[in-house]
Order: structure tokens, then sequence, then C-alpha cells
């Protein structure tokens, strides 16, 4: 008898006449999809994506609309913005614009695979330690700690020149860096998730270490990871962007916007736009992508608190 | 009327920018050395009526019309010095976690002098010194210097609140705001801080708010008793009136959820919600719960009525409450009796915390449908021996059996019929599910783990959730959308899931309100009767074993010092320790 009053009770509170306790959480039904939602509220994300979406409009439809081959001599070295090319030509002669709409794309994939494989090696290793939190933690972090006391970009110039100047290796290196750095965050957010109960429930039932991990942590720190995903983005245009320039990236002839920099690097004061374009594209970018991760990091600590 | 030194007039503190009060309506009036006990359950204002002493409004929140009137001054009218100078010396507050009150960094004497020189300003250094060992010796702790020179984290947590309400006296204030000051502490020193508070308030004449969600501690301390509902206060008297002769339907069926460690009635949960402010309904704001409710209920809130006394009472139904207030179920609903089927055994057990030794010879055994209650105070190592028969603690010596088979320490080394057959709920449902995952997923996985490949998982899950009176609806919901009472409920629906044969349940009921508390005593009664399960009990509550328990077994320092049927050590007690552990359990005498 009690038993049936008791359930039509909260019958009726579940069918939403009355509010549950606490039950605000609109945004948590998939957390990375409402920390994104309100990350795009924000006038900077806002901006943020204009600036990436614009710039990777260029990269990748940019060869489309080039009125020259990237390697196509069309004019005197140096010459000055003309009706012929828009904004002059290079060192070697050949057509700025077309060069700079051909030389966005290798600087974007490669950033973006470097990224991806940085993440999630670093979420990987940073959840595993957080869980195991015996000798594999202490393994794994000061592992992670000998890679940190390295600055990246002098590990990835010690890989290019030991190994030769391939683009893969680049991508690895500059993922493989970036690893640690992600993985001492994850590791940081997770180690209090570990210690909740729901992990101890999944343990007495005798879920897999792997389920455990990638099933009850994983969706627990999706706010760190959003914002590490964005953050190690825009280091990773950095990098490569400053790897190419240093003429371990893509080889000439190629068009390549961190080359472009470092080909008509010595003609700045006679044609300052074939390393003009180039710097303000890759500087965009980075602004760009950084503004993009501090929205999502705006609205992930507001979410968090909402949350709990 | 104003002889108080407290005076609250009409009171309403609302939330800005929203159409919605917290607390409103609010008259009480505190004389001095009198203790007037706020009771209520979580969301009902209590706090935001004791801070409002302190001239405080939680952040979001204003006072919308009302006077608060402290010793003659009205805090409306003062200015942020004048405020901070009656906080701490005219109206004190001693709060809820003196872990989280005491700052770490400083040794005590410093803590209890800055609080003398924020007040006292014009007192040298020997007057202060004075001052802070005679109140130390009133709250009954040291006062040398090998004391004062602590740092709080050398207390235990008994002291630490000793020393907040030295902090909080020290001044000599005029009123004292209590908020659910042990709460945290275990039976025995909450009667010993109890006591001090009372005779503190006595001896200075101090006004005292005492605010809390527990029953029979108000019944022990106040002289009267007001009691909040959804921001109003529905029935206020003194302490006899209100707990011999409620008159409100709410106090009523408080009174019956709160488990009684003399009676032997059946605990009664209150169906449905507090609710919350914005969505408090039209009318008498308990109506949909209450089962004397009426057409004039749902249209006008009453006002408030003297029933005789000062006992006065918001309800349209208070001449005729004297009725006796229908509860269903309560004692109907006896439980199945044990069977002779041993289910689980411990033996010999030894468990231990590094090198440190937490249980001592453990010997436990377990009857299909039996309720076996673990009981003992914090650190009594009652946990660890639920964990260690969970799988959860590896670090053990001696035996945990199930059926016939001695089990391995680890629960991964388990076989996966013994994970099935032990299911652990824990202690606080609002981090033992997954935020991230609906209810629906979080049952599911369960049922796919311990019976993999059926294809009705839906109806399943559905049939999961009604078990344990939960529409099916909820499955759809993340944890967070589910109030604290359906979340334990989803957490006994996951171990359910398992079709287990023993049932730990690790103080299941202590982070919820006493009607919730009573509705998951009488859900897991009725579940023990329907699939014969065996449950492990642990509690620190003795007054809740009497309406569930078969057996008991008293823990402390890692030994069960007493173990024998409910009624017979509820009323012999045999060990001085359980003997001490019920002198100290705060009780209701109706």
């Amino acid at each position: 008898m009690s038993q049936q009053t008791v359930d039509s009770a909260l019958d009726l509170a579940l069918d939403g006449s009355v509010p549950p306790a606490g039950g605000s959480g609109r945004l948590q039904r998939r957390p990375w999809l409402g920390i994104l939602a309100s990350a795009l509220r924000m006038t900077r994300t806002r901006i943020g994506l204009a600036i990436v979406v614009l710039i990777l409009l260029v990269a990748v439809f940019g060869p489309l609309i080039a009125p020259y081959s990237p390697t196509e001599f069309v004019a005197p070295p140096n010459s000055p913005p003309s009706s012929d090319a828009l904004f002059g030509a290079d060192a070697l002669g050949r057509d700025v614009w077309s060069r700079f709409l051909y030389g966005g794309l290798s600087v974007l994939w490669m950033s973006a695979a470097a990224t991806l494989l940085g993440v999630v090696l670093g979420v990987t290793v940073g959840l595993v330690a957080a869980y195991s939190r015996n000798w594999v933690d202490d393994v794994l972090m000061r592992g992670n700690d000998v890679v940190l006391a390295f600055p990246q970009i002098i590990l990835a110039l010690l890989a290019v020149s030991a190994l030769g100047a391939k683009l893969w290796l680049i991508v690895l290196i500059v993922g493989l860096t970036h690893a640690p750095r992600v993985a001492r965050v994850i590791r940081g957010a997770a180690q209090e998730v570990v210690e909740r109960d729901f992990v101890k429930a999944a343990e007495a039932v005798g879920e897999k270490r792997s389920r455990i991990i990638f099933g009850e942590l994983l969706p627990n720190v999706t706010s760190p990871l959003l914002v590490e995903l964005g953050l190690r983005m825009t280091y990773s245009i950095a990098l490569v962007a400053a790897i190419s320039f240093l003429g371990f990236g893509l080889q000439p002839p190629a068009a390549d916007w961190g080359l472009m920099i470092n080909e008509n690097r010595l003609s700045i004061t006679v044609q300052p736009w074939s390393v003009l374009l180039p710097v303000l594209a890759i500087g965009l970018l980075t602004v760009g992508t950084n503004l993009v991760t501090d929205g999502i990091a705006r609205a992930a600590i507001g979410l968090d608190r909402k949350g709990h | 009327m104003s002889a108080g030194v407290v005076d609250v007039q009409d009171l309403c503190i609302e939330l800005v920018g929203q159409d919605a009060d917290v607390v409103d309506e609010i008259s009480l009036t505190i004389t001095p050395g009198e203790v007037l006990g706020v009771v209520g359950e979580s969301g009902s204002g209590k706090t935001t009526v004791g801070m409002a002493l302190l001239g405080h409004v939680r952040r979001g929140g204003r006072v919308g019309h009302g006077a608060v009137v402290v010793d003659g001054r009205d805090l409306a009218q003062l200015g942020e010095r004048e405020l901070r100078r009656l906080r701490g010396g005219t109206v004190a507050y001693i709060p809820q976690d003196p872990g989280t009150a005491l700052n770490p960094a400083l040794r005590l004497r410093r803590q209890l002098f800055e609080v003398l020189e924020a007040h006292a300003g014009e007192w040298d250094g020997e007057e202060r010194d004075a001052r802070v060992r005679e109140t130390l010796e009133e709250v009954a702790l040291p006062s040398d210097d090998a004391f004062l020179s602590r740092y709080p984290h050398q207390l235990s947590g008994g002291q630490q609140q000793r020393v907040a309400i030295a902090m909080a006296f020290a001044c000599r204030p005029r009123v004292i705001v209590c908020d659910e000051p042990t709460t945290g502490l275990d039976v025995t020193t909450q009667a010993r801080v109890l006591e001090t508070v009372r005779d503190l308030c006595r001896s200075h004449a101090v006004a005292a708010l005492y605010v809390s969600h527990d029953l029979a501690v108000v019944a022990e301390l106040a002289d009267r008793v007001a009691v909040m509902y959804a921001g109003r206060i529905v029935e206020s008297g003194t302490r006899d009136q209100l707990f011999t002769a409620p008159r409100h339907p709410y106090t009523r069926r408080l009174l019956r959820a709160v488990p009684d460690l003399a009676g032997k009635r059946a605990v009664v949960g209150i169906p449905g919600y507090a609710p919350l402010p914005g969505g408090r309904p039209e009318g008498c704001t308990f109506h949909p719960r209450c089962t004397l409710a009426s057409d004039r209920c749902r249209e006008t809130f009453p006002a408030p009525q003297d029933v005789g006394g000062g006992q006065i009472v918001r309800c349209h139904h208070a001449a005729e409450a004297p009725r006796e207030v229908k509860v269903e179920g309560g004692a109907a609903a006896a439980a199945a009796s044990p069977g002779p089927e041993v289910v689980l055994a411990v033996r010999g057990l030894d468990a231990h915390h590094g090198t440190r030794d937490t249980l001592f010879e453990i010997e436990l055994e377990l009857h299909r449908c039996e309720c076996l209650a673990l009981v003992g105070e914090s650190g009594s190592g009652k946990t660890t021996l639920a964990r260690c028969v969970a799988g959860l603690h590896k670090d053990y010596t001696g035996d945990v059996v199930l059926g016939d088979d001695v089990l391995a320490p680890a629960a991964r080394k388990r076989p996966g019929a013994a994970r099935k057959d032990i299911q652990y709920i824990f202690q606080n449902p609002y981090a033992s599910l997954n935020p991230r995952r609906t209810v629906g997923q979080t049952i599911a996985r369960q049922l796919e783990l311990f019976d993999p490949g059926r294809k009705d998982m839906q109806r399943r899950v559905v049939e999961c959730l009604e078990r344990v009176a939960l529409s099916g609806s909820a499955a759809n919901r993340y944890p967070d959308q589910l109030s604290g009472g359906e979340r334990q409920r989803v957490a006994i629906a996951r171990a359910l899931a398992a079709e287990p044969t023993v049932m730990i349940c690790d103080e299941i009921t202590s982070a919820l309100d006493v009607s919730v508390q009573a509705a998951i005593i009488e859900l897991l009664r009725d579940l023990r009767g329907e699939i014969g399960l065996g449950l492990l009990f642990i509690t620190h509550n003795l007054a809740l074993i009497r309406t569930i328990a078969d057996r008991v077994a008293v823990m402390t320092q890692g030994r069960i010092v007493e173990l024998g049927p409910t009624a017979t050590l509820l009323e012999r007690p045999s060990a001085p320790y359980t003997q001490q552990l019920l002198a100290n359990t705060p009780n209701i005498a109706v």
C-alpha cells in the first residue's frame, strides 16, 4: 500500500510536474555538446571560430582559386603587386598569392594530426596513470618528466636532423612531445574521479580495467580534454610552422607557409607581401584556435560549477 | 511580545531576479537562555533563517520584507561595519563542519585571540588570555599552553567542534546560531557537545537558534521548536507540545519517519518531494504530499492559528488533526523471517591498512533473508569490514566464505558468480552513480555484465526501476536530475539487477533526509521478503536498526564487541560499549 503511494508520487515528479531536487542540468545530457554549445554563445568563441573557418577555407579551397601553379615563374623576382600578380612575386619570381593559397594545407593537416596523436596518447597515459595508483603511475609520470625536461622544438629538431626531414616524423615527434603535457593535466583531473564511489562500484562487479578507464573515467574528464585539444592545436601550429621555417618540413619548391617565410625573409624590405601573408595567416590561426579554446575553457568551468 | 533578544517579524528572503522566495512569513522570538530548535528537511530554508540572524543573506538572495531585530537593533538599519561588530560579538555562529571552519594554519591560541581582538579591542593581553582559558574550561577542553599551541588537525572532530563553540562563546554573545553543529560527530561526542551548548546557553543567558534536520537532537536540546517546510514555519510550540501533540500533518509524518530507539513501530516515509524555491505549489505548500488535503488546501495557504498554549499551526485541518493521520504500511509490512541457511560467513578476519591493523578476528554469519546490522562509530572498522566482504579492500587475512566457497580477497580475482551474489551499495548516492551516464545505461550495463546476450534490455531496465518504486521514465535521466532518495533507489536497482543473494548497505541512508530514509528502509524491508535477500546493513544510527535488523553486531576499534538479536541487544545490552552507545543516542520520547 505504502509502496504504491510512493510510486505514484514519484511518477508525478518524474513526469515533470514537480522539478526533482537539484535537477538543473539540461546541459549535462552530452557533456561535451553542452560545453561546446555554451562556448558558442560567447563572442570570443565566435570570433575565434570565424578566423579558424576562414583560414581553413583558404587552405582547403585555395588551390582551386589560385591563378597560377605554385611553382610557375610569373614575374621578375620580388616584383611588387601588379594586375598580373595580386601580391607580387617572391624571391624567385613565383606568384605570392598562389603560393599562399597552396601553402596552408600542409601546416593544417600536420598540426591537426600531431594534436590528435598527442591528445589520444596523453589521455591514455594520464588515465592509466591516475587509475593504477601504483608503480605503473610512477613509471609513466617519471617518463613524462623526462620528456618534459626538453623543449619541444629541441626534441623535434633532434629527431629530424638524425632521421631526415620527413613529414610523418614531424607529426610523430610533435605529437609525442605533446603527450606528456596532456597526460599531466588529464591525470590530475582523473585523480579526483578515481576516488569516487562509482569507480569502486564498477570494480566490485568486476568490470575490466580498460572499460573502467575509458567507460567510467573518460566521460568525466571531457572538459579538460576539450581544453587540451584546443590548446595543443595552437601549439602544434606554431611548432609545425617553425619546423618548416627552419627547413625541415616540406622541401622546396613546394609551397608551405613556414617555408615561404624562410625563402623570402631576406627580401622583406623590398617585397614584404611574400613574408607578411603567411605570417598573418599563421598568427591569425593561432589566435583563432586560442580564442576557441578559451571559450571552451570558460564554458567548461561554468558547466562544472552547475553540475556539482 | 518582544521580550525576546531575537525578534523576527514576517521575514521574507527572495531570489534576486526570480519571482521566488526562499523563506517567507517567518516570525519568531527567542528569549535569553532559551534554545529554539528549527527543524526541516533539506531545502526547507532553515539555514537561510539562521543566517538572517547574522545579517547575512546568501549570494543571489535579498531580504524582500520583514525585519530581524537582534538585541534591540534592526539588522536592516546597520551598515557593513556595524554588522561586522555584531557578528561574533552580539551574535555568534557555530558552523556545521569545524574541520573547515578553523584555519588549519593557525594555532588555537591565535584563532581564539583573533575573536577577542576583533570584538574586545580595548582589552589587554592578560584579560584576553584569562578569557580564552576560562572559555576553554567551559567547553571542557584543557586550557594549558600545550593545548593552546596545537593546530586544528591535531584535535579530534569533537574537540574541534568544542573549539568552535569556545570561539563563539568567547565574546559572551547574546545570541548564538548553531547550524547542525553535531551532524558530523559520533553519538558519544554529539551527546557531550549538546550538553555543553545547553549548559553554556543556560549559564550565560544566551538565546540560541539551533538549526537541525535531526529531530531527535532537537528533542534533546530545544525548549521550543519550529518546524519548517518549503520556506514557511508550519508549526511551532514548546518541545512537549510538538513531540507529544503535533497538529500539523507534516510534523506528524516527520515524526513517524524518525526511527525510534525505544518503540517498536516501523518508520514510514513521506511520499513525494519537498518543493524547492520557485517550484512551490499554490495554496498550502504541503498539500501534494498530505493525506488530509482538501480543495481549500489547494487554493489558500492557511494563516497561523493558535491551537492553545502558544502552539501555532498553519493548517486548515488543525482542528481535526488530533484524529490520527492515517499512515499505511508500517507494522503490517513485517519482514520475512530468516532461514537457517548461511549465505555468507566471515571467519577470523584481520584487515590492515598499510602497516596499521584495522580489524581483529572478525567472525560473522549472515543467513538467508536475514538483515544483520553492523553498528559502530566512525573509525570502528565497519566500512572496512564491508569492503573486505565485497572484495574492495584486499589487504586482509582470514576467510570470506560465500555459500561453500572461500573467496579471493580482490573482487577482480573472484569468480563472476561471487561478484554477482555480493552487491555493494554506497553511502553517498551522489558519488556512486557515474554522472555522465543515464540511469538506464547504468542499469543496462549491470544486466549485460551478469546476464549477457539478452535482447529485451529496455523492458528489463524498466522492470528493475519499477522494483524500487521508480517510474520507467527515470531511465532516460542523468543522476543529477534526480533527488538524493531517487539516486539511492537507482543504486539499489543496480544492485538488484545482478540478482544477488547478499546486499551490503553501507550507511545508505545517512546522506538522506529522514522522510526519504524511512521510504528507503521500507523498500528494503519489502524487498527482503520478496526475494529472500541477505542484508548486511551498516549504520551509525542505533535507532534505525530496530526497524530493519534481525541481529546486530556492535563494532568498536576493529572488533565486534557484541552480537545478538536486535531486541535483546537494545533492551539488555551486555557489553559496556553498547550500553554507553545506547545511553548517548538521542531519542524522541513519544
